[in-house]
Parts: C-alpha cells; structure tokens; sequence
C-alpha cells in the first residue's frame, strides 16, 4: 500500500481531481452538470467492478441496487417529508439489504445463471414499480420536493468529492488482503476455500459494499435531478450503460470504471448532434474497445507501464 | 368459451416462443454462446419482411423469405464479426471470455436496434400475414393467420428435430453439445460444426421474427423484452436442453396468457418472471439441465 502513495498512478489521479475540483471557476453550468451526472455514474461503475472484477460475480442488475436505493430515498422523501440526508442514508441502507437478497442466489449458482436473476431482478423491481404507481410515480416518474443543491458549482463539488472518497474507498479496498482473497475466491473458489478463507463471508461484504455505493450514489443522483424515473436509474439500458463503462474503462481496475463512465457521458453528449445515430456510435465504439482492446484504457495503460 | 379462446391464443403464442428460444438453446447447447443479440435478429427479420413487402411490394411470400435471409445473414455476421473474434482472442482470459461475448453480443444487439431505429422509425409495424380470414374453432372467432402460425411453428420444431437426430450433419451437431474435443478427435472441423448451428440458429430465429412481425407486430423496442424472453424460457427449461425449452415456452405462453385475460395485461410478465426466481433459487439448473 505505501508504494501506492508514490506511484504515477496516485500522481495522476491526485493531478485530475484538483484539476476538476478547479472546473467550476472557469466552465458554464452546462457542462458541470453534464460531469455531475457523470461522476454519480462513475460510482455506480466502481461498485460493479468490485463486484465482477474482485469477487468474479458478473451482476446484470447493477440497477437493481442503484433503482433501490434511489426509489426508496425518493419515496422517504416525497411521502413524509424528512430531511435530506436521512433520506439518502435510509436509501443506501435499503440498497444493502438489496444486495443481501441478490447475494443469496450468487452464493447457490455462478456464471450465467446468476447473470440472469441479477436481470430478473431488475425487470422485478420495473414492474414493481409500474404496478404500484401510487407510490413510486409509475412510468411517469416520482417527484422529489427536496434537492441537496440548487448551484451548479455546489452540486459539481459533492459529485466529485463523493467520487473521490468513494474511489478512495473501493480502491484501497481492492488493493488490500481483503481484496486479494475476494480475487481468489472470484477465479477459484475452491482453492481459495481449501486455503482456509471464508469465501461466504468475503463475497456476502463484496455484495454489501457494491450495493451500499450503488444505493447512496443513487439517492445522491435524484435528489440531484429533483425526479426519479425508470428510465433513469432502473431501466436495464442504464445497468448496460454502467457495465459498458466499467469494461471500457478497463475491468479489475476499479479506478478506470469511473473514467470510463465520464467518457461513456461526455461522448454520448458531444455525439448528440447525430440525433439518434449516438446510441449507435457510442455501442459501436465500446465493441471496437471490447475487441480489440480487451484491457479497456486504464488496463492498456498500466500493462504499457508495467513492460518498459 | 373463454377457457378454449385462453387454450387457442396461449397455443399459438408458446408455439412462436418454443421457436424463437430453440435456436438460442441450440447455440448455448453447442458452442456455449448466449446470444444477447437475439431479439435484435429477430427484430431484423420481422422489419426486412416488412419493408420487402409494404415498401418494395415484393409480396408477402417473398417478402418473409427475405426475412429470413435477413436474419441468416445477420445470425452469421454476429458469428464472424462479434462472437469468433472474442473466442479466439488470445488477450482475454479463457475464464472471462463469457462475459465477454455477453457485452460483445449485447452491444451488437444495440446497435442493430438503433440501426432499425433510425432508417424505419420506432414505430410498430405490423407484416402482412401470409394467410388472411378468421374461422371458428370451438365457438372461437380464431385469425386463421393464428392457426397458420401454430402450424409453422410445429412443423419448423419437427424439421428441427428430424435433423439433429437423423441426419449426419445433425448427429455432428449433436455430438459436439456433448464433447467437442471428443468430435474433433473423430475427424470434424468444430469451426464448421459451429456455422451449421449458426445458419440454423439463424433461420429459426427468423422464421420466429416474421410470424411474430404478422402475429403481434415489432417495433425496435421489441429488441429488449424479445430477448430476456428467449433467455428466461431457456435457463426455465434448462440452458442448452432443447425439450426443456419447448416445455418451458408452453409454460410461459400459457401463464402470461391466462394472467392477460383473468387479471390484467398490464401484469403479462410478473407470473413467468415469479416462476422464474423461484426455480433459480430451488432448482438452478432449470427443468431439463444438467449442472
């Protein structure tokens, strides 16, 4: 871990945060808003990568946790009324207990067959929520009365602080012994076991730290939008858009989700003058990447510093 | 009456549901590919017939076989574009080259998608039907494009299995689900094996487009739902057994039919999708699989 503190990694990453945290002084609100969202993202492609690239466990329902957490704080909110931050917690926490529940099937079956309840999931909680539309706004959307901020600048400075620290977090989590056993326990269960870890324990807190980022960035994420929609945090396109990221951006890197999620927004913004052709694009260059660069960007870097 | 107007729409529904997730099985069964492309090829193959016949005024038999080529040539360039090159990456590990064909096939599915989205619309289109009229079964006012459905669908699963079980090529097929090294050992390219799976897979999937394209109608949103239909029918029957499947379609087609008529539409889906947690969590191997 120290030999971390003075790699070129940390440079780097230490260099672009104060450069981004700089952003607000000289940028229009247009585009702080634009990385806003795209940091909340990048935290939802860290606690997927956590979960595929260390434990080995391939989540198709990344918004499955994310939805959970986002409704339920939405929800607190819009129907009594409490603060803020009580509610974003209570969400993060319901985001928990989700991540308990998907982590039962994942304990009994691997491969594709978690895959898919991970995508039963998800398709679950849609319908869920368009069937109770009392409570959960339907197709339409909930409406949350409250907000965290309504400056931009504000807003920017949470979302990146927020990325930051959960980045911190996930990363060191991933470089320390319980992120080795957890890498073990993902390529081979069996002998991870035989070497005495308890691999139920390791991958049960893998699950609960996922879902416990997913959730909070969640929460954060509509109180930011001031709505929350299916379309928005639980529509299997967003879980694809958060997969996409996290393997773009180079898997078992945990850092390199996050720029690919940034990169996977920004680009997705700057194609919007090609109207509907930008989905198009954005999927055509993510298959390129997945097939010609497996690693993604952060994984092509780090082997090139790695040889020389 | 209305229990047999349930038992004749379910029929023709679980019977185009039986076929679109055979040729996913299939491709499962054999090369342990799941193909999230699938409903886009689908899809692909209910708009060419479409735009054959409505726009091009090709006429409604050569329109659906266009369809169906269509879809085959999309089926192989999924193959040879997206699916080979990734299994035969040397950079990505042996162990992560599922997920990979996951993304890869998901991605390639989107794109097709939006593809279909931009030159024809999202609106649903609706292809001609081969056979039009309604006759009456049982006290039942039935489209006979219904019945003609059913049929198709019976007799295309029939062929399906006239082939894998006695013919040459289908025994291949067959034998290569069970022990590819072992087929290679007897003299058979798997390479080869693959494309034959492949060009079945294809046409199943797009005969299965163009009647749904005449049955229901598809719009590019159709993509999504289409394919995690094929998928829950098939990890329901059991991945890769191709009985399991069959069985599987019957159950979700009747279940989602009875829940339209005696409940409400708008719950089509929740039934199936309960049944199917409750399998994965009681028997994760599905119906029909083996683990």
């Amino acid at each position: 871990m120290p030999t971390f503190f003075t790699s070129r990694l940390f440079f780097v990453s230490l260099a672009l945060v104060i450069l981004g945290a700089t952003l607000p002084l000289y940028v229009s609100g247009y585009v702080l808003g634009l990385l806003t969202v795209a940091f909340y993202f990048g935290v939802f492609a860290m606690a997927w990568d956590l979960l595929f690239g260390f434990a080995g466990e391939v989540n198709f329902g990344p918004t499955f946790l994310i939805g959970v957490g986002a409704y339920t704080a939405g929800i607190l909110n819009n129907q009594f009324g409490w603060s803020v931050y009580l509610c974003i917690v209570l969400g993060a926490l319901a985001s928990v207990i989700a991540g308990l529940v998907l982590a039962l099937p994942a304990l009994r079956v691997r491969g594709p067959y978690f895959g898919l309840t991970t995508l039963v999931a998800v398709l679950m909680l849609q319908n869920f929520i368009v069937v109770f539309a009392d409570l959960t706004g339907g197709e339409i959307g909930l409406t949350i009365p409250d907000v965290i901020s309504i400056n931009a600048g504000a807003n920017y400075w949470i979302a990146l602080g927020f990325m930051t620290i959960s980045a911190a977090i996930l990363y060191g989590l991933s470089q320390s012994p319980v992120g080795l056993v957890l890498q073990a326990s993902g390529q081979d269960p069996v002998q991870a076991g035989a070497l005495g870890f308890n691999i139920v324990k390791h991958k049960l807190f893998a699950f609960v730290v996922s879902a416990f980022f997913s959730g909070l960035s969640g929460a954060l994420l509509v109180f930011y939008f001031g709505t929350a929609s299916v379309g928005t945090v639980v529509d299997v396109a967003v879980g694809v858009n958060v997969i996409v990221s996290a393997v773009l951006g180079g898997r078992r890197t945990v850092l390199g989700a996050a720029l690919g999620a940034i990169f996977l927004i920004v680009a997705g913004e700057f194609l919007r003058p090609t109207g509907e052709l930008a989905t198009f694009i954005v999927s055509a260059v993510a298959l390129l990447v997945v097939l010609f660069f497996p690693g993604g960007f952060l994984g092509a870097a780090l082997s090139r510093e790695a040889r020389s | 009456m209305r229990v047999f107007q349930i038992l004749i729409d379910g029929f023709a529904i679980s019977a185009l549901y039986a076929l679109g997730a055979t040729g996913f099985t299939l491709i499962f069964g054999v090369s342990g590919v799941l193909n999230l492309s699938h409903g886009a090829i689908m899809v692909a193959a209910a708009v060419a017939a479409w735009a054959a016949a409505s726009i091009l005024g090709v006429g409604t038999y050569a329109g659906a076989l266009i369809g169906v080529g269509v879809a085959l040539l999309t089926a192989f360039a999924t193959y040879f574009a997206v699916v080979k090159p990734i299994q035969d990456s040397r950079r990505i590990p042996n162990e992560e080259k599922e997920i990979f064909v996951l993304t890869g096939t998901l991605l390639w599915g989107i794109m097709i998608q939006e593809l279909i989205a931009y030159f024809f619309t999202n609106n649903a289109k609706t292809v001609l039907p081969i056979v039009e009229g309604v006759v009456e079964i049982l006290g039942v006012r039935t489209p006979t494009n219904e019945i003609f459905t059913a049929i198709v669908c019976c007799l295309v699963i029939a062929l399906l299995w006239l082939l894998v079980n006695r013919t040459r090529i289908g025994k291949a097929v067959l034998a290569a689900s069970m022990n590819p090294r072992g087929v290679t050992l007897l003299g058979f390219e798997l390479t080869n094996i693959y494309i034959v799976v492949w060009a079945i897979y294809g046409t199943l999937a797009g005969i299965a487009g163009v009647l749904l394209g005449m049955f229901l109608g598809v719009s590019s949103y159709s993509v999504g739902p289409l394919t995690a239909s094929a998928f829950s029918i098939v990890v329901l029957g059991g991945l890769g057994s191709v009985s399991g499947s069959l069985i599987a379609a019957f159950v979700v087609g009747y279940l989602e039919t009875f829940t339209a008529y005696l409940v409400s539409p708008a719950y089509r889906t929740i039934p199936a999708l309960l049944l199917l947690v409750i399998v994965m969590y009681i028997r994760p191997q599905g119906l029909l699989g083996r683990r």
